[in-house]
């Protein structure tokens, strides 16, 4: 059984994306959905308990021996990453009900859970595979199933920014097949383990490298590292409350793990090294993190300065792979992770905002903090766990970020690092002003707290924050593993 | 109930305390009542604890471990004893002080005020109780957090400038400066546990260790060490018991206490006295006790020149830390205390004023002493311990810091500390005199003025007195102090 888990995961979605889509209107579509979501967080659990405790999975689809047949092949990186990705979708899916059913159109709302859980499948098979064209295909779904769900969104700019989305995320993924197609020229293989032990002999080669600077700038654009980011802001804008908190909280941090596989274990430790690629990372984490803070401050929209966050927080995530150490790459690990549950906790936040008055700009929702305490309560602990004070998740993030950057005497990242939790500081402060220091327009003074059912979700991931910042067994001690495996430190 | 129950206790209450306020929220009276029952339980329990302490009790109580070596763990210390002490007692006189004073100026949100001001001293017990700089960072923000809807109660814009000066300065220190210093201790020695003798000797290049120092000095805002000190002024926004028992004592002391702590604990004062660590940062503390009391007599509005005078006097507390010498420790850390209690009663007068007469300002004073006796009588008491005269607790700390100015030989320390002496007479005692002595500018005699409610005489009545029992029995906190300071 266990070993069926892994295919599992990719194949229970995707059968039940189409059963959903031809389900009659109503709320049956919703339940489907959920349950599907609720069974992957199961299994992806039991993923991950496996593969700590019994090492990695090989799973060979349809019987085909690798490196022939396509191959899933699970240790605890992946399967770190498929339990955020899983988890979150069954605590968004809850949330999704209503917030679907006050953003969505009534006749779409089968066809957009179908979508979800396409892009839900495009995900979970990119974390499972172990071959890299198979995780351009599973891009390919997911985002195809996320360039619809963004154009969903009510206002006519959700189309542009779907559009836009389409156009950049077609470039990133066409870049990426250039990158696989260049590198199966030199080497005749797709499959990741077997390209690790072939790879090394034909490093020297202008073709693989050239390969290499394919894939990592198609990835860089997927993950929307800066200064590729400009997909980003608007599609979290303007796409339904409900499918920014599934995508903030999954889909960059996916591109980030297979960053993280290409470059540790597809190629060899320390390759990335010999090219400028380490560097660039360092650089445009750096760049990424202050420029997209600083606009963040600047965000008249609080969806959009909550993406201007998001392209920030990538910035510590690529700055920890540029470090290139096992801290550095546990830092990024934990922050994937805990990034998740921070935007989660506040884009379902606004998303319950948004519910109530229809709207996302600042001037349109000062001082409803008082009308929906408990709302504003959970936007004020998660804004704190983004600013990385203690007791909080965030925390956790920074200080593995500090001494990794610590341990190599790396001066200007670890300023960097606390000038970003300073500016997360300022742009936090500026939404809990405007929540609740600016006076109430007349509109909002009829605003009630936000139904119990977007309550819940945005309050378990709010205490998740403060869980995660006191006892990080989980977090800490899978991403360490998970550290260890892709510098090549365990067999 | 065993020594670690008691201390937990004692963290919790507050907590419990502000979930019963909101509870309570409806009827005032029973809010007012958990507000009154919980900070005179906290007052009680933090005496049993120090007289357990005092007869050798000791424990440390690891809550949970986020981090391998990193803990949420809590130790009872001679320093940190002392800290809770004033803060503990103090919270219950305040809490009498502040339901007159929030009745008599009709204040709104006043659930909000006693839930986070509940809060507030939760987190300082927790400062005070923290066995390492983890801990110690933890609860640190928590009582920056709490104390910001204090800050910013009244909901005006001004509130509202000052609250983000007040979050600004303190925020964009601890985490720019303080959490570098605490990143830089613990790659520099793996740990972060607070250890008598302290953790770096042995660790750093002494050259650098100045430089770390500088990282914790201006790091821990809440110190107020120049340039860093515009959030206490900024701070003064808020109702009079947050300025009086937050802004004079618990926030504040907070910042030196945990200035001390890192002095002590962290680096050891053998460790700085053998490597010059802080020769030429102690100038800085030197510069803000005379800058901040040359400000102080320009200002005008009696909250204002108050800040600017706690800013002077919490510099006594960093000098003395720095100093590093046996009788300089001692004198800081008594400071403290004598401070507190005569600083706390200073703010009490000042806002039994701004209910009583709604003046704000010192040049409005003229006269008023007559209509309110009680008040000034005692805002003459704190003065006079502020300034360090015999018969009033104030004159032991600043003793104790002079004898270290002249045992380090730092003669021109001493100068500083007389000087300033001198400057606190000059902008302290015309007030009193002015109430007492003057006559009103208008010439007329208030009449329709009378003393404030009968809640705030009995606080300021009880730091007052305080004041002078300290000169005559400053035991408990001269043992406290001797102890952190390494035996008298």
């Amino acid at each position: 059984m266990v070993s069926h888990i892994s295919l599992l995961l990719v194949v229970v979605p995707l059968i039940a994306a189409p059963v959903v889509a031809i389900l009659p209107r109503g709320r049956l579509p919703w339940l489907v959905a959920f349950m599907v979501a609720a069974t992957c967080a199961v299994l992806a659990g039991m993923q991950l308990w496996a593969v700590l405790y019994e090492g990695a999975i090989s799973y060979e689809l349809g019987g085909w021996a690798p490196p022939w047949g396509i191959e899933y092949r699970i240790d605890a990186v992946n399967a770190f990453v498929a339990l955020i990705v899983a988890a979150i979708a069954a605590i968004t899916l809850p949330y999704a009900l209503l917030s679907a059913e006050r953003e969505i159109p009534e006749d779409k709302i089968p066809l957009f859970y179908s979508a979800l859980l396409l892009c839900l499948t495009g995900l979970l098979g990119i974390t499972q595979t172990g071959d890299i064209f198979n995780v351009f295909v599973f891009l390919e779904i997911s985002s195809l199933a996320s360039y619809a769900l963004i154009s969903l969104g009510r206002q006519r700019q959700a189309f542009t920014a779907a559009y836009q989305y389409l156009i950049m995320g077609t470039i990133g993924a066409t870049f990426y097949l250039i990158g696989v197609g260049l590198i199966y020229s030199q080497t005749g293989s797709l499959n990741m383990q077997d390209l690790a032990t072939i790879l090394p002999g034909v490093l020297h080669l202008n073709t693989v490298e050239t390969g290499f600077a394919f894939l990592m700038v198609g990835i860089a654009l997927k993950l929307a590292l800066f200064p590729l980011h400009l997909w980003l802001p608007n599609a979290y804008t303007y796409a339904p409350s409900v499918v920014t908190v599934f995508l903030a909280a999954t889909a960059t941090k996916v591109a980030v793990y297979v960053m993280l596989r290409i470059l540790f274990t597809v190629f060899p430790q320390g390759f990335a090294v010999t090219t400028p690629a380490d560097e660039l990372f360092i650089v445009a984490g750096i760049a990424g993190i202050i420029t997209a803070s600083v606009y963040a401050i600047y965000q008249e929209n609080i969806k959009r300065l909550l993406a201007y966050s998001s392209v920030a927080q990538v910035g510590y995530m690529v700055l920890g792979i540029g470090f290139a150490s096992a801290t550095g790459l546990t830092a990024a690990l934990v922050h994937l992770f805990n990034h998740a549950l921070m935007k989660g906790a506040l884009f379902m936040a606004v998303g319950a905002i948004v519910y109530r008055v229809g709207a996302s700009r600042m001037e349109q929702v000062h001082g409803l903090g008082r009308a929906m305490p408990w709302t504003f309560g959970a936007i004020v602990l998660g804004g704190l766990s983004l600013i990385g004070v203690p007791g909080t998740a965030g925390f956790i993030s920074k200080w593995y970020l500090v001494s990794a950057a610590l341990e190599q005497q790396a001066w200007i990242s670890v300023a960097v690092i606390l000038s970003g939790s300073l500016l997360a500081v300022v742009y936090v402060g500026k939404l809990i002003e405007a929540l609740y220091f600016k006076p109430v327009s007349a509109a909002g003074k009829a605003v009630s707290e936000a139904p119990i059912l977007l309550l819940l979700p945005t309050w378990t991931l709010v205490l998740a924050n403060i869980y995660f910042g006191l006892d990080t067994d989980l977090t800490v001690g899978v991403a360490e593993k998970a550290a260890a495996i892709l510098m090549g430190m365990t067999p | 109930m065993s020594a670690e129950t008691l201390l937990l206790t004692i963290l919790l209450l507050p907590l419990a305390a502000a979930a019963g306020i909101i509870i309570t929220r409806h009827s005032p009276d029973i809010r007012e009542g958990v507000t009154l029952l919980s900070s005179a339980l906290v007052a009680i329990l933090v005496v049993m604890l120090a007289v357990r302490f005092m007869d050798g009790e000791a424990f440390a109580l690891t809550l949970i471990e986020p981090l391998p070596g990193i803990a949420i763990a809590f130790e009872i210390e001679a320093l940190g004893m002392l800290f809770a002490l004033v803060a503990g007692l103090l919270w219950v006189v305040t809490s009498i002080y502040a339901i007159g004073y929030m009745r008599g100026h009709n204040e709104q949100n006043q659930t909000r005020f006693y839930a986070a001001f509940a809060v507030s001293i939760a987190a300082t017990m927790g400062i005070a109780f923290s066995a390492n700089l983890f801990t110690l960072f933890l609860f640190y923000e928590l009582l920056t957090l709490s104390t910001y809807p204090l800050v910013t109660h009244a909901d005006t814009p001004e509130a509202k400038q000052g609250g983000r000066t007040y979050l600004g300065i303190l925020l964009g220190t601890s985490i720019g400066l303080f959490l570098l210093g605490i990143l830089v201790t613990w790659s520099l020695t793996g740990r972060v546990d607070f250890q008598s003798g302290g953790i770096l000797s042995g660790h750093i290049d002494p050259a650098w260790a100045g430089l770390l120092y500088a990282l914790f000095l201006f790091g821990i805002g809440k110190a107020a060490v120049m340039p860093f000190h515009r959030w206490l002024p900024a701070a003064m926004v808020a109702p009079t018991p947050v300025s009086a028992l937050l802004h004079a004592v618990a926030v504040v002391k907070a910042g030196v206490f945990t200035l001390l702590k890192v002095t002590i604990y962290i680096f050891g004062s053998d460790f700085i006295l053998s490597n010059d660590v802080t020769g030429g940062l102690i100038w800085v503390a030197a510069a803000t006790i005379l800058i901040a009391s040359m400000v102080a007599m320009t200002k005008d509005n009696l909250k204002a020149r108050l800040a600017y005078s706690t800013v002077s006097q919490l510099s006594y507390i960093v000098l003395g830390a720095m100093l590093a010498s046996k009788a300089g420790l001692i004198g800081a850390s008594m400071h403290i205390a004598m401070h507190a209690f005569a600083k706390i009663t200073l703010f009490f007068a000042a806002g039994a004023i701004m209910v009583a007469s709604h003046k704000k300002k010192v040049s409005e004073l003229n006269g008023l002493g007559r209509a309110m006796p009680v008040t000034f009588v005692a805002f003459f008491i704190g003065t006079l311990s502020i300034i360090g005269l015999p018969p009033f607790g104030g004159m032991w700390s600043k003793w104790y810091l002079a004898l270290g100015a002249v045992e380090t030989g730092q003669l021109l320390l001493l100068a500083v500390l007389m000087i300033s002496s001198l400057l606190n007479i000059i902008y302290l005692l015309p007030i009193p005199i002015r109430a007492f002595f003057s006559t009103p500018a208008s010439g007329e005699h208030y009449t329709a003025i009378a003393e404030a409610p009968k809640p705030m005489l009995l606080a300021m009545v009880i730091t007052a007195s305080a004041c002078v029992i300290l000169f005559f029995y400053p035991d408990p906190f001269y043992r406290l102090a001797g102890l952190a300071a390494g035996g008298y």
